[in-house]
């Protein structure tokens, strides 16, 4: 009977943590965190700065290791096992700052992504222009993010709206189950934050997507249930209109100084 | 570590197409050499620590790692080459082969030590392995301390070249230092290659896209090592001899100068620099000591005025790529 609960709850949860804890000497950046993400769900992780939110991305992914605690990602225990496996596993990252190979065109950037799923990536003997065969594929996805146009441009000359959606085509390349996008839009316009929700929006119905964001307008639109992390705790957990009654919420949020 | 300077052209298809045309002019160029009066040992001995440099280059300028003992391999090919020709009487082409393999199994070694680390502590440990390795070598009977094994036969290549013949050791040299450089220049311009640059851009995100970045990292070096190998090899039949002074600091130190004076991370740039260093080793031999000094001043100047070393500065000037 056990055997078959875990079951169920592998699937209808993609991802959980029991007791993630992450210590800097004697500094508890995460603390005791369990969390559930819903298969195919938005989730959203907010808080104040420090909060422990990117910290929690890294455990997550292996980027750290925990001090204590386990993560199951599809019913299977990850806690040992290192980043680009887990990456391999179909739980991929972006990073808070943003990251692409600056020196590589919008075009290769994605192609980087594409061509780790097809083996050849070792062959240092034969040409790269076997890599041509991804680009079809590469060119779609850059459509697909709004960047048809850049393609030849190298990404260290695009805008910084575009990097992001540059590094949301290149994780969208590799065909992920679960993403982890870290502040998506911080640091963007309106036009741009507009452009990558819809994205996100879009992208949603396929993936499942657990989403730092401190645009709580962005939140409140994009996601159907948030974790609100306060000095590496769970503060509380819920609809955005649940969270908005909260008192502890707005305490944490308006005791930081947060908008 | 990121070494890439911040306007590093990408690789297009046009830059590919400029370097096969510098690629074919330098062949040329130096497949002439013989019918000038330039001395031919001059040239022999620059092609092998220009595919020294190139080899370093590889590791450094396209994979981000700062290597600061590559003397080891020029050292230990050098070693085991001559003690192959002289003591075992093995023929040329085998003679190469077996200080390159020693190279080979040297850089898998120590690149499984050393590739753990990043940055400075990479550095710092190659440093340390090579030094070990140079107290190793001091030691060891075979390679006569002090002394060096000298007076390396040269022999005839597949039974047939006789490599005492200068322009045939020339044309030998050549196609060495010319296969070698292919094979670093496909490398760079191989699906391994794009990763490899992708690792030295953005290591965190490679790992993240789900690259094992050690793995790549490990098989550049032993590329890297096993090259610089191939030139210690080569080296031994121009010199004759195998000697402390190829596995000392201060050749590491050359090669890391070399680089950095042609450009780092550029294609030609290892090959004119390493050409410049040893022009004014053999030119300026007759000022002793200075040679040191002028030596030391080229390569503050370089750092100061041409960041992007001579090559990477005319390539960024003209907006190509070479
Ligand atoms: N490697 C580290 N060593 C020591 N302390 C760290 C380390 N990484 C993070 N911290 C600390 O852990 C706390 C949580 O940091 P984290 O980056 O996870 O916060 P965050 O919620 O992502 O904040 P922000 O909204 O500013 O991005 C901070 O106080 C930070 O200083
Ligand atoms: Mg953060």
């Amino acid at each position: 009977m056990r055997g078959r609960g875990e079951i169920c709850l592998a699937d209808e949860f993609i991802l959980e943590t029991e007791g993630l804890t992450k210590e800097f000497a004697g500094f508890f950046a995460v603390r005791d965190v369990a969390l559930k993400v819903r298969r195919g769900s938005i989730h959203a992780l907010i808080g104040p700065n420090g909060a422990g939110k990117t910290t929690c991305f890294n455990l997550l992914t292996k980027f750290l290791k925990p001090s204590a605690g386990k993560i199951l990602y599809k019913g299977q225990d990850i806690t040992a096992m290192a980043p680009a496996d887990v990456a391999r596993l179909g739980l991929v990252r972006s990073f808070q700052i943003s990251a692409v190979f600056p020196h590589l065109t919008a075009l290769e950037n994605v192609r980087v992504a594409l061509q780790r799923q097809h083996g050849s990536s070792f062959d240092f003997w034969r040409s790269k222009s076997v890599l041509n065969q991804f680009n079809d594929r590469a060119r779609e996805l850059l459509n697909d993010v709004g960047l048809s146009e850049f393609a030849d441009t190298p990404a260290v000359e695009m805008a910084y709206g575009r990097k992001r959606a540059l590094e949301i085509a290149t994780t969208l390349a590799l065909d992920p189950e679960m993403m982890l996008l870290d502040e998506p839009m911080a640091g963007m316009g309106h036009e741009d934050i507009d452009k990558i929700a819809a994205l996100i929006k879009r992208i949603s119905a396929k993936y499942t997507i657990l989403m730092v964001e401190h645009n709580l307008s962005v939140v409140a639109n994009l996601s159907d249930i948030i974790t609100v992390l306060t000095r590496g705790q769970v503060l509380a957990q819920g609809h955005y209109s649940e969270l908005t009654k909260d008192e502890r919420v707005k305490e944490a949020y308006l005791g930081a100084g947060h908008g | 570590m990121t070494v890439a300077t911040d306007d590093t052209l990408p690789a297009t298809p046009r830059a590919l197409r400029d370097e096969m045309i510098v690629f074919v002019v330098m062949a040329v160029l130096l497949a002439a050499v013989p019918f000038t009066k330039i001395y031919p040992f001059f040239v022999m001995q620059a092609l092998c620590f220009a595919l020294l440099a190139c080899a370093f280059n590889l590791l450094i300028g396209y994979g981000g790692l700062l290597s600061f003992g590559h003397a080891m391999f020029l050292g230990t090919a050098g070693y085991v080459s001559g003690h192959a020709l002289k003591v075992w009487g093995l023929p040329p082409e085998l003679g190469i082969l077996a200080g390159t393999a020693a190279a080979a199994g040297l850089a898998v070694i120590t690149g499984l030590i050393a590739i753990r680390r990043q940055g400075i502590y990479f550095a710092m440990i190659t440093l340390a392995l090579s030094q070990l390795l140079y107290f190793i070598y001091l030691q060891a009977p075979f390679t006569h301390g002090e002394d060096g094994i000298q007076g390396i036969p040269q022999g005839y290549l597949f039974g047939i070249f006789n490599l005492a013949n200068p322009t045939i050791l020339y044309y030998t040299v050549l196609a060495g230092f010319l296969f070698g450089f292919l094979v670093i220049f496909r490398a760079i311009n191989s699906p391994f290659g794009e990763v490899l640059k992708a690792i030295r851009e953005n290591e965190q995100r490679a790992i993240s896209l789900g690259y094992k970045t050690d793995q790549y990292k490990l098989i550049a070096y032993i590329l890297s090592g096993t090259l610089a190998g191939l030139a210690g090899a080569l080296k031994v039949f121009v010199a004759q001899n195998a000697s402390l002074t190829d596995v000392e600091v201060a050749m590491s130190g050359l090669i890391v100068l070399m680089t950095l004076v042609g450009g780092l991370g550029t294609v030609f740039g290892p090959v004119f620099g390493a050409f410049v260093i040893v022009a004014m080793q053999q030119y300026l031999s007759g000022l002793g000591q200075w040679v040191t000094v002028i030596q030391g001043s080229v390569f503050v100047i370089c750092v100061l005025v041409f960041r992007r070393g001579v090559v990477g500065e005319f390539a960024h000037f003209f907006r190509r790529s070479l």
